[in-house]
């Protein structure tokens, strides 16, 4: 039994140490909306955090992750109310949405780090996650929406 | 007729041919020290066993080092800019990779969210290691488009090899990271040295007084 930590909840799950996490999340615990696109760390799609870096769980062990912090596009937030998510809402951002969990995911990375991105943040962030619809720009859009929203929460407290 | 020096003042050698020796002495000793100067002694590096030093051999050593340290196993993580390379071909990593500050990546592309401390299986996965990044950027340890003499020069110089003295650079080449250049994953073309070569290589490089190649060599 491996012992896990996924959005905040501890699991014991009985798996071989070398299954990718992203086979824990979906197959076994029903963490569905994280998406398994290229499975060799190529298009992002599977991005969760692990201890709040956002790593590409469809080449990442069960093993690298025992006892860790686990958070997928499920437990972003509370309500669906993470301002990237309020932003994507806003702005409409997806197309086929098949990426969007690790678009997200990524983007949470990057606003937490730098809470007033550029362009170039953004694309130095962004870059690794592939969207075949070329939803680009309304990602974009939206980051810069997000950050907006996240400072004026922080300033209104 | 020639005087005869007196008794007990009598010398080996004319006194002028004397001086002249000890000029030539004098010079040849200022002459190595400068060498040695110039080719990176500094720091902690200065206390080097004068006796082991060769620079023939050392030199030598480094020109089978300089092909690993020039490989894309190597040099793919020492890029000229702030984007790690990336294959045989040393093309600039895909998905605009960055350095950032410490190395390590920025934001959601940090190296080790797809690098594992292992290997992964198959053609074109990521290749891993624990202590996978590249050098600070206060730092960059650049071996990408660097001469045999700038290289060797860059790596024995203190404020330029990561504060590495001689026993702490010997030491590095025996590092997980450096051994993992050997054993990168399917498809990737190991270094042009096996790496006991390699490491008898390094070894002779420095103990042999750590001399870089001259500016000529390419």
């Amino acid at each position: 039994m491996i012992p896990l930590n996924v959005n905040r909840k501890a699991y014991q799950v009985d798996v071989s140490p070398d299954m990718p996490l992203l086979w824990a999340i979906r197959d076994v615990l029903g963490f569905t909306g994280t998406k398994y696109g290229c499975g060799v760390a190529q298009c992002g799609a599977c991005v969760v955090h692990l201890n709040g870096e956002a790593v590409r769980s469809c080449i990442t062990k069960v093993s690298r992750a025992a006892g860790q912090q686990v958070v997928t596009i499920e437990g972003l937030s509370e309500n669906n109310n993470h301002p990237l998510q309020l932003a994507w809402r806003e702005i409409d951002v997806p197309q086929c949405g098949y990426c969007h969990s690790g678009q997200l995911m990524s983007a949470a990375v990057l606003l937490r780090e730098n809470p007033n991105p550029t362009d170039k943040d953004i694309d130095d962030a962004m870059a690794g996650n592939i969207c075949r619809c070329g939803t680009y720009l309304r990602i974009r859009k939206a980051i810069h929406l997000a950050a907006g929203m996240q400072q004026m929460g922080q300033k209104n407290g | 007729m020639k005087q005869q020096p007196a008794p007990g003042t009598r010398y080996l050698l004319p006194v002028k041919t004397i001086t002249a020796i000890a000029i030539i002495l004098s010079v040849i000793a200022v002459t190595t020290t400068a060498f040695k100067d110039r080719n990176g002694f500094t720091g902690n590096n200065a206390k080097n066993d004068d006796i082991n030093s060769d620079s023939v051999k050392s030199v030598i050593a480094f020109m089978q080092v300089y092909k690993v340290l020039m490989s894309p196993r190597c040099m793919n993580c020492h890029p000229a800019g702030d984007q790690p390379l990336q294959g045989d071909d040393s093309h600039i990593h895909t998905m605009n990779v960055q350095r950032g500050k410490d190395g390590t990546g920025v934001y959601a592309l940090k190296c080790t969210n797809c690098h594992q401390p292992t290997n992964v299986a198959g053609v074109n996965t990521p290749p891993g290691n624990p202590k996978w990044q590249l050098p600070p950027a206060d730092m960059k340890m650049v071996f990408q488009g660097k001469t045999p003499h700038q290289l060797a020069l860059q790596i024995m110089n203190y404020n330029q090899n990561g504060h590495k003295n001689k026993k702490q650079l010997l030491e590095h080449a025996r590092d997980t990271l450096v051994k993992a250049g050997w054993h990168m994953g399917e498809g990737r073309m190991p270094p042009p040295l096996t790496y006991k070569n390699f490491l008898i290589a390094w070894d002779t490089w420095i103990n042999k007084g750590g001399y870089s190649p001259n500016p000529s060599f390419k």
